[in-house]
């Protein structure tokens, strides 16, 4: 019986590491990967915190979190397709269009 | 018939006729449009005379009240709604009286010799119509349709519309020859400078409509529609004098009525002198009730005119133009017209503007005919001796000359001299002013005749003879001129049938509000003296421009400084431009570079703060993605720092 | 049929709106018949402008005509955000505060003539632009009708918010009317007239939002904005003179931009002269609207203290307006931008004459706001048709139209004396009611009390009538009199594939017609218009207002006089006289 703290706490745990991937690698795939890790893991905390106040809530949210977390996906690995078609590389240093 | 039926139909029929001109005159009617503005003015003019019938023949104790009344036609639009008297709309209203009664009959006879004298003017010599024909005979019977409204109006606002309705017409019509820029540039100026007083006369509106809540003159003019001016009159017909100085070219507005002279000389004839810039007149005389009861007024009123009649007489002697010469006698008659009200001799003013009407439409008339004959060429010093050619129009010429010049028993004669005479017994002065200007109106009158039409024949370049006018412009002059000739025995001397119909509309006469001012003489030496003052004038311009022609020269040479000036018309023109209208054009560049230059920088100076803001800025946004990312961490790790260490 | 007349106003606002989107379904090649479904969608919807005129006109209420009263008519009301139903909020849940938005709208006397006039013009515009936009006919036409519904949700709406929305949203259409289809200076154009308007009206959003706390802690139960509560604020002196100033100043930063009063016109000579000469008509005849339609509607009689304590002010800028409006018109080289100017000087009359608080002045102010936008508009749409043919609007490169071009003189001259206020066309009639309310505005007479303007407005004001005729005249005169002068390379595009004839064409004409009718009604026999606007003033602005007013004697100061004092002399005199 996992108990909500642990849950969370896997959960915090899986955000960090998706937050130092997404700060650390250069790579678009991976970087996406990470902000899917990220995306996990508040996805176990809001179980976590669903359990914790006794209904539902928490899991109906992540439900709908995880639909969001899919469209997202096959929208953001699209872009990365299009971003390597466009310069042949994957490197997110390359884009930055931004500047001020 | 009742009598607002009369007068809607002498208003529809003139307007008829400009709109379907307007309507059907460029594709069907071209060269015939003259008929359907003779047929409409002939319409009129039956009419007036029907309805002047009318109202003669009104007893004279009734008169009082019925003429008080005013025929509603509609309701046009009310200024205020709520409360009680407020609910009163401004109607589209007429009053018919007899002072309206004289008016109509005055612009519409002399309005239907015009329409047919330019039937014949408007060609050239092969009787082919001159280019916008038809739009000559629309204006023109817009004109004269605005001009009866004007005479017609039950109230003031209404009065307005007519006023700015003519003067729309005065403009149309003096540019008529728009290709010229110097008819353009005339016809703006007079639309301008008649607005200026306009002006002012909207604000007599207001101040009545503001002490009275009413503009019809039915309620104005009641006693209790006086009772509420109290006090506010000299304000009042100051203001409303405004209108009239701007509208009858008095100083100092009278630069525009010269200038009109660049419209066909029918206009001339008819607007520029007959009707139109008599307005001023009709409405002072209108207005009598408030004139009469502030003196100020009246003295403002006679001192303009007197100085006016004046002043417009040295300029006319310099002229070579003659239909400018004949504008500055114009502005001169008005002056007297004027001087005549201020004396509360009202009935005498009206009596002049009509006999005024005839002899000064004829004049322009036959200047017009001159003028055709030459070529288009006005200039005197260019023909001379015409008169042998000419036998018509120097016939009339010199019967409108003599009735201007006041010579015993033609028209001008009897007006002018009531005038003097009432002036008289005002203030000596003035009277002396009036008296110097009939003198000079005869001479100039007479320095025109003798250079145009008499000595030996003298032809512009390309024109070969002097041939008479055709039959549609000589037969209207022809009929003018007994007009002219014989219109002052209709109101003749105190007491004659015209100025006992005026009198029970017109307020003021002499005897009623000066009963002690002694008359200095008696009312047959008055006549004499004015008598022999224009037969003094006369002979000394048969003297001088027949007899001695050297003398003219030698005192234009001998008097330079003063000759140039009032030949220059006393550079007020030139006054004007250099004091109001080039400061008032600088000042709008000024605005407009006030807006280029400081608003707008003003403005950049404020969209200057966000955009160093920004410069500052920018040097955060580097564009690499994880810089963002970067950011967005530490701002999550401050805030939970922040709440941990809140709880 | 009865679904129709009780939803009326709601398909008035949502017919163009939803006609642009049906537009799209047209190939983009097809342009013939985008604009020719365009102009349809727009005359539809003058149709449904019309019936719902005569509809108000029917509607009574205990057999009183609303007309006759100046009640509002065909009222819809449905909740937009939030729920009218709800009690006052659960103890527990104070902290929320509930926000009541509606879709409330509903017409009265005053905003009936706006929408007419807007219903009017802008099928004429749409009609006018046939020929001159070929390109991205789809996008120019949508945003056309966009502007027209939003325009239409304007003058319709009863709730603050909802009316701001509307409001603002008639930038964003009209932004792109300028930016891609306008002149040479076209973005700069659009940017400038896009942020002045918008920097003002985020102000005036402040203010939206204060009245609306306001409602809810006066104890509305929500953040009401429906009209009748906010008008009720100040009736049961909910707000102080204090509050009343700085609500007053909020709403001015958003209208008097968009009027535009001196000296924060700079916007509108720029974009005018830019904008393709459609959207100059909009822009002329019915944005400048929204501006004195706002003063009239929320300034005036929502803040009554503050519209009584800062009409004075107002009115001075108005007649700086007049004049220097007028003046900068004079020394124009530019036909659009001399207009555009004149624009600046007209609505200053507008705003005058409706500071005078005074029924002649609101009446006069109401109509001249129509005048203004059937003179205005018709004679941009006269200047397009001119550059149309010569490409160019510069005063100095063509004169003497007269001689080629007879009917365009025709109109031209026509639209010009309406503009300078020619008695018996529609101009005199605003123009005198103004001067009148502003002459008058300081004395109580006839049960309304005295105003805070006076004679010395009304003189000033006045010179603006002769300066108006300076400029028009200086205008007619340069293109249309004088020697005939064209641009020197005219004669080359004279004879290209599709260039326009000499004179107007049929179209063109039949575009400046139903204007000049409008102008001549107006004019001459405008009782009708009289009668629906008058009781609505009075019911839904000088009700609100004349509590406010100081009474009698107060402002009484003619030239260093008290009025009082006169008055009493002068009654002295009449009884000594008579």
């Amino acid at each position: 019986m996992t108990t909500a703290p642990q849950l969370m706490f896997i959960g915090a745990i899986l955000f960090a590491l998706g937050v130092a991937g997404f700060l650390t690698r250069r790579n678009l795939i991976i970087m996406f990967l990470c902000t899917e890790i990220m995306f996990q893991g508040i996805l176990l905390n809001l179980v976590g915190m669903g359990l914790m106040r006794g209904n539902l809530q928490g899991q109906a949210v992540g439900l709908f979190v995880l639909v969001v977390a899919a469209v997202e996906a096959g929208l953001g690995l699209a872009i990365v397709v299009m971003l390597y078609r466009r310069r042949g590389t994957l490197d997110a240093e390359k884009w930055s269009l931004m500047r001020g | 018939m009742p009598s607002q039926t009369y007068a809607i139909w002498i208003l529809l029929a003139p307007l008829l006729a400009a709109v379907l001109i307007g309507a059907v005159g460029l594709r069907g009617l071209r060269d015939k449009s003259h008929w359907l503005a003779i047929g409409g003015v002939a319409a009129a003019l039956v009419l007036a005379l029907m309805l002047f019938g009318q109202i003669r023949a009104v007893p004279e104790e009734a008169r009082a009240d019925i003429f008080t009344r005013s025929h509603k036609i509609y309701e046009w639009f009310r200024p205020g709604f709520g409360g009680l008297a407020s609910l009163k709309w401004f109607d589209f209203e007429f009053r018919i009286d007899p002072l309206t009664g004289v008016m109509l009959v005055t612009v519409l006879s002399v309005s239907l010799m015009v329409v047919i004298y330019s039937s014949g003017y408007m060609r050239d010599h092969h009787g082919h119509p001159e280019r916008g024909y038809e739009r000559f005979f629309a204006f023109l019977a817009l004109f004269i349709f605005s001009m009866c409204l004007l005479v017609l109006a039950g109230n003031f606002v209404l009065l307005y519309v007519g006023w700015e309705l003519v003067g729309l017409c005065s403009y149309l019509l003096i540019g008529f020859y728009y290709p010229k820029p110097s008819a353009a540039a005339a016809a703006k100026k007079a639309f301008i400078v008649t607005r200026i007083g306009d002006f002012g006369f909207a604000m007599g509106i207001f101040l009545i409509f503001w002490r009275c809540g009413d503009v019809s003159f039915a309620y104005v003019f009641s006693q209790a529609g006086l009772a509420k001016l109290v006090g506010w009159e000299t304000p009042v017909a100051l203001l409303l004098f405004c209108g009239a100085v701007g509208k009858s070219a008095q100083l100092p507005l009278h630069t525009w009525l010269p200038d009109a002279m660049e419209g066909p000389s029918p206009v001339s004839a008819l607007i520029h002198a007959a009707t139109m810039v008599t307005a001023g007149v009709y409405m002072v005389a209108r207005c009598g009730a408030i004139f009469t009861e502030s003196p100020t007024a009246m003295a403002t009123v006679a001192s303009v005119g007197a100085i006016t009649a004046f002043f417009a007489a040295t300029i006319a002697i310099t002229q070579f133009d003659m239909k400018r010469a004949l504008a500055y006698s114009t502005i001169s008659q008005l002056g007297y017209m004027f001087l005549g009200l201020g004396v509360h001799a009202a009935d005498a003013a009206v009596f002049h503007l009509f006999t005024h009407a005839f002899f000064k439409s004829l004049l322009f008339l036959a200047a017009g005919s001159v003028m055709h004959a030459m070529g288009g060429c006005i200039d005197i010093r260019r023909f001379g001796g015409l008169a042998k050619g000419m036998k018509v129009t120097a016939f009339v010429f010199w019967v409108g000359g003599l009735a201007l010049a006041g010579f015993p028993f033609l028209s001008g004669f009897w007006s002018k001299d009531e005038i003097l005479h009432a002036a008289l017994g005002v203030s000596l002065p003035l009277a002396i002013v009036g008296y110097v200007t009939a003198l000079l109106t005869a001479f100039y009158t007479f320095r025109l005749i003798f250079i145009a039409f008499h000595g030996p024949l003298k032809l512009p370049q390309g024109v070969e003879h002097a041939h008479e006018s055709v039959p549609a412009m000589t037969i209207p002059m022809l009929l003018l001129s007994i007009g002219a000739a014989g219109a002052g025995y209709i109101g003749l001397q105190h007491g004659g049938k015209l100025n006992e119909l005026l009198r029970t509309v017109l307020v003021g006469r002499l005897e009623e509000h000066a009963p002690g001012m002694a008359h200095v003489m008696s009312p047959e030496a008055a006549m004499a003296m004015s008598g022999v003052l224009s037969a003094i004038g006369i002979l000394s311009a048969w003297y001088i421009y027949r007899r001695k022609p050297m003398i003219a020269m030698a005192a234009a040479f001998a008097m330079r400084g003063p000759y140039e000036l009032i030949k220059n018309k006393y550079y007020i023109d030139e006054l004007y431009d250099a004091v109001i209208v080039r400061p008032l054009h600088d000042l709008g560049k000024f605005c407009y570079g006030f807006d280029r230059y400081f608003i707008n920088a003003l403005l950049w100076i404020i969209t200057a703060i966000p955009r160093a803001a920004g410069f500052m800025l920018r040097s955060l946004q580097q564009g690499a993605i994880q810089g963002y990312a970067m950011g967005m961490v530490i701002g999550l790790l401050v805030i939970v720092v922040a709440v941990l260490s809140a709880t | 049929m009865d679904f129709v007349t009780s939803h009326i106003l709601s398909i008035l606002i949502f017919l163009p709106i939803v006609g642009a989107a049906c537009l799209w379904v047209f190939p983009p090649r097809a342009a013939a018949s985008i604009r020719r479904a365009a102009f349809g969608i727009s005359l539809a919807t003058m149709a449904v402008a019309i019936a719902a005129t005569v509809i108000y006109y029917s509607s009574s209420q205990d057999d009183v005509r609303a007309v006759r009263v100046g009640k509002l008519g065909l009222v819809e009301q449905h909740d937009w955000i939030g729920e009218s139903g709800m009690p006052n909020p659960p103890r527990e849940r104070c902290h929320e505060t509930p926000l009541l938005v509606q879709f409330y709208v509903g017409v009265d006397g005053i905003s009936l003539p706006l929408i007419l006039l807007t219903s009017l013009l802008t099928p004429l515009a749409i009609w006018a632009s046939f020929h001159a936009i070929q390109d991205r006919a789809k996008e120019y036409y949508s945003l056309f009708l966009l502007l027209f519904g939003a325009m239409l949700g304007v003058f319709c709406s009863r709730d603050l918010l909802l009316f701001y929305v509307f409001f603002e949203f008639t930038l964003i259409p009209m932004y792109f009317l300028v930016g891609i289809w306008g002149g040479a200076n076209r973005r700069k154009a659009a940017d400038m007239f896009f942020l002045y308007t918008f920097a003002g009206s985020v102000l005036t959003f402040a203010g939206v939002l204060y009245l609306g706390w306001k409602t809810y802690a006066t104890g509305g139960g929500s953040l009401r904005f429906d009209l009748d509560s906010l008008y009720r604020l100040a009736a049961q002196g909910h707000l102080s003179a204090t509050e009343q100033t700085w609500l007053f100043l909020a709403f001015f930063a958003g209208f008097a931009i968009k009027v535009p009063l001196f000296p924060m016109h700079t916007w509108l000579p720029l974009a005018h002269t830019e904008a393709p000469t459609a959207g100059s008509v909009i822009l002329a005849g019915v944005l400048l609207k929204l501006g004195t339609y706002g003063f009239l509607r929320m300034s005036v009689p929502m803040l009554p203290e503050a519209a009584v304590n800062c009409a004075s002010w107002l009115a001075v800028l108005s007649v700086v307006g007049i004049i220097y409006g007028s003046l900068a018109a004079w020394v124009q080289t530019d036909m659009k931008k001399l207009v555009a100017y004149s624009s600046v000087a007209h609505l200053g009359f507008c705003m005058l004459g409706m500071f005078s608080l005074k029924m002649e002045g609101l009446t006069g102010s109401l109509l001249y706001m129509v005048n203004h936008g059937l003179s205005t508009g018709a004679l941009f749409l006269c200047v397009g048709m001119i550059y149309e043919r010569y490409h160019t609007r510069e005063m100095s490169k063509i004169g003497g139209l007269a001689r080629r071009m007879p009917v365009l003189t025709f109109f031209f001259v026509f639209f010009t004396l309406s503009s300078i206020g020619l008695p018996g066309l529609n101009g005199f009639i605003g123009e005198v009611l103004v001067l009148m309310g502003t002459f008058i505005s300081h004395t109580a007479q006839r049960g309304s009390p005295a105003g805070p303007l006076g004679p010395l407005y009304a003189a000033v004001a006045g010179t603006g009538i002769v300066l108006g005729a300076v400029y028009m005249l200086f205008l007619c005169r340069k293109v249309l009199f004088g020697p005939l002068h064209e641009p020197e390379d005219h004669a080359e595009h004279e004879h290209d594939a599709g260039a326009l004839p000499i004179d107007l064409t049929a179209r063109e004409v039949s575009i400046l017609v139903p204007i000049a009718l409008a102008c001549l009604y107006i004019g001459i026999a405008p009782k009708p218009l009289f009668e629906l606007v008058q009781p609505a003033l009075k019911t839904q602005v000088l009700a609100r207002v004349e509590p406010a007013m100081k009474p009698e004697g107060s402002f009484a100061r003619v030239a260093g006089r008290p009025l009082a004092v006169a008055e009493s002399a002068s009654t002295e005199r009449s009884a000594r006289v008579r």
